[in-house]
């Protein structure tokens, strides 16, 4: 462990990261995975009617999360981004707000879990439509660009799914057309629900479309914080100082069902998710920073700990908030103030 | 490059005309205005609606699209959530079914989702209706697709100063607005236009024509027909009440009461199809709130059940309804 800083620099690649942020990534990712679990817990507990885990994902979205700029940049994500959602600062007691339907959740209970909105943090709202999105983070980026705006970019995530819908194309092409500032994330995890990814596609990455767009593509090990905050950080740099948009994929893996209604045991064999735990990222990036001396076993109990702590509080906290009111039903379908809805319906 | 609006004296003008300088001036009054479709730029659109607008305000502001209606709709939803007024144009109404979810399942339900997090002011524009010869894919109708729809404004004016003052309403709306125009009265239909700013309310009726035997309820070119109707009535003492929906949600619950109460008779006259359309609701919320004030059943007078008018012109003039039609139900029904 007494190893001098400049020896732990040359083992550990960092990409320019210092210790707070090796360790933020590292938080983040097993807070990802504490809220995860604790989102089935409460499910087969019956206490909550649905969750989505991102188990597998928490070196992607820990990484793209650091290379996102706080208030500049816009996050557009799908409904496994709970990595991503922490990272940009949403906290544990808003998803959990969420997963229980309580009237702090910010769409006051009427999103289905994992469907995050946060207009202050840059989170825009989506739906479940795959790849509907995407076009909207393409709208913002181009609104963007109408104003001028150098310094900010929009990262529009998916899973390898989502890139077979005509939606998804449409989003790439027109971004790379007009130059736009962003990076299209897409998390291949190999799966969306039961189809794998050779039935999605031909190619053997989704980043091999990005010559079809005249953009580029590039491929990334998501089970590496590190190695996805590079391309990311790389990716949005470019997008920002004007040079267009990037499609970035990072190979990961899916170790839980689809959701809590879903069981995997029907399309997959016990065997293979076995083997891809092996190289499960989370104690895997634990074990690089031990190794690395960033931190000792000491503090990764403390952190494992504290996020166990934060976890089992928000949830307290959550569960004890009230369901939104009925009333709340018939509110904002349209503008307050905009009368004919109110008036004539 | 200095843009002056173009409308500030009162002008006669057709209806293209009229929302022609109030898209011009709508880009000179704002700048997070724009629009964005197929040909909208150097082609000037189908229909010369923008032509010239690229040159005026510039590539930026006048987008020709890649050919994909779900992302012209889709990247305006995402402007609009991110503060711009955009204004988006489906070429023909026949093209938007590929944008139904970015309409449907996203714009109208952008503010409810996210509870007032994000909105989504946003209007799509688009050409409908027959009469034209536009056959399968450039005829339709698609308002009732659309009408079930909590969260979507659409309006249909069908008159050049209605056209101005409910497309300025359309684009300072904080919400969605599909906004219709009907294609055979695009240069068929002239009429005197204010000058200046002014908005139309959006779900609000106009009494074009005041009558005491029987109200009609029309919208588009079809309305131009009722009203050509109602006046050869008049030589045969007939005196009928017709009245513009223009706003085709909301609806305009009032107006309409109002003269039906007052006529005791309702004729609805539209070119869509009869089934499950814009008819069907008039009718149900006139029957659930003054039935027992009615003098005859309502009728109903609208397209075909069948998939749509044909390239030939018998099968397009079979589709399209008359204006002897119009006025043989009219007088069948005041004489019930």
């Amino acid at each position: 462990m007494a190893k001098t800083a400049a020896a732990r620099g040359r083992e550990l690649d960092r990409a320019g990261l210092d210790d707070a942020q090796l360790v933020a990534m590292l938080r983040n990712m097993l807070l990802q995975r504490q809220l995860d679990n604790r989102g089935f817990q409460l499910n087969r507990q019956g206490k909550i009617p649905f969750a989505l885990g991102s188990e597998g994902h928490e070196a992607v979205q820990a990484g793209a999360a650091a290379a996102f700029k706080r208030g500049a940049d816009i996050l557009v994500p799908y409904y496994r981004d709970l990595g991503l959602a922490l990272g940009v600062g949403m906290t544990p007691f808003e998803i959990l707000s969420s997963l229980f339907a309580r009237r702090t959740d910010r769409s006051m209970g009427r999103q289905f879990p994992n469907h995050y909105t946060n207009r202050d943090l840059g989170v825009m709202s989506i739906s479940s439509i795959i790849a509907g999105h995407c076009t909207h983070a393409v709208g913002a980026a181009a609104a963007m660009a109408y104003r001028n705006e150098r310094g900010r970019a929009v990262v529009c995530t998916t899973g390898e799914g989502a890139t077979s819908q005509g939606e998804w194309h449409e989003s790439v092409n027109y971004a790379a057309v007009h130059t736009l500032p962003i990076v299209f994330l897409v998390q291949n995890n190999e799966w969306a629900i039961s189809t794998p990814q050779d039935m999605q596609m031909k190619v053997a990455n989704v980043a091999d479309k990005a010559p079809g767009y005249g953009i580029p593509g590039v491929v990334c090990d998501g089970f590496s914080p590190i190695a996805t905050y590079k391309v990311m950080h790389d990716a949005l740099e470019r997008a920002r100082s004007g040079g267009g948009p990037t499609i970035v994929e990072a190979k990961c893996y899916r170790f839980l069902s689809h959701s809590t209604d879903d069981d995997d045991r029907t399309y997959r064999s016990r065997e293979i998710i076995e083997e891809r735990r092996k190289l499960d990222p989370v104690p895997r990036f634990e074990a690089v920073l031990i190794e690395a001396g960033v931190i000792d076993d000491a503090r990764a109990k403390a952190l494992k700990a504290d996020v166990l702590r934060e976890t089992n509080e928000a949830t307290d906290a959550a569960e004890a908030q009230p369901y939104p009111t009925v009333e709340s039903l018939y509110e904002n379908i349209t503008a307050e103030d905009y009368a004919p809805w109110r008036h004539w319906q | 490059m200095t843009a002056v609006a173009q409308s500030e004296q009162t002008v006669t003008m057709t209806n293209v005309e009229a929302v022609r300088t109030t898209l011009h001036d709508a880009l000179v009054r704002d700048d997070r205005v724009l629009i964005m479709g197929e040909d909208v730029g150097a082609r000037g659109n189908v229909f010369l609606i923008t032509k010239g607008f690229l040159e005026e305000f510039g590539a930026q502001r006048v987008v020709d699209t890649p050919l994909a209606e779900a992302s012209i709709v889709g990247i305006a939803v995402g402007m609009a959530m991110e503060g711009l007024r955009p204004i988006a144009e489906i070429q023909f109404a026949d093209f938007i079914y590929p944008a139904f979810n970015q309409i449907v399942g996203e714009a109208a339900k952008t503010r409810y989702r996210s509870n007032g997090d994000y909105t989504c002011p946003l209007v799509i524009r688009t050409p409908y209706g027959g009469g034209v010869r536009g056959a399968l894919s450039h005829s339709v109708s698609i308002e009732a697709l659309f009408y079930h729809v909590p969260g979507l404004t659409i309006l249909a004016p069908s008159t050049p100063a209605d056209i101005k003052g409910l497309l300025n309403a359309a684009i300072a709306c904080p919400d969605p607005v599909l906004f219709l125009e009907h294609k055979k009265t695009y240069r068929s239909v002239k009429g005197e236009v204010p000058g200046g700013y002014y908005t139309i309310p959006i779900g609000k009726a106009d009494v074009k024509k005041p009558g005491t035997d029987l109200t009609v309820v029309s919208y588009g070119y079809n309305l131009h027909q009722a009203l050509d109707a109602a006046s050869r009535l008049d030589g045969d003492g007939i005196s009928v009440e017709v009245v513009d929906l223009r706003s085709i949600r909301p609806m305009d619950k009032t107006t309409i009461l109002e003269s039906v109460r007052k006529t005791r008779k309702l004729l609805i006259v539209h070119e869509d199809n009869k089934f499950g359309g814009i008819g069907a609701e008039i009718s149900a919320m006139v029957a659930e709130e003054a039935l027992f004030e009615l003098d005859a059943p309502i009728r109903r007078l609208a397209g075909p059940d069948v998939p749509a008018m044909g390239y030939a012109l018998p099968l397009e003039e079979e589709f399209m309804i008359s204006t002897d039609e119009m006025v043989d139900a009219m007088r069948s029904l005041v004489t019930f």
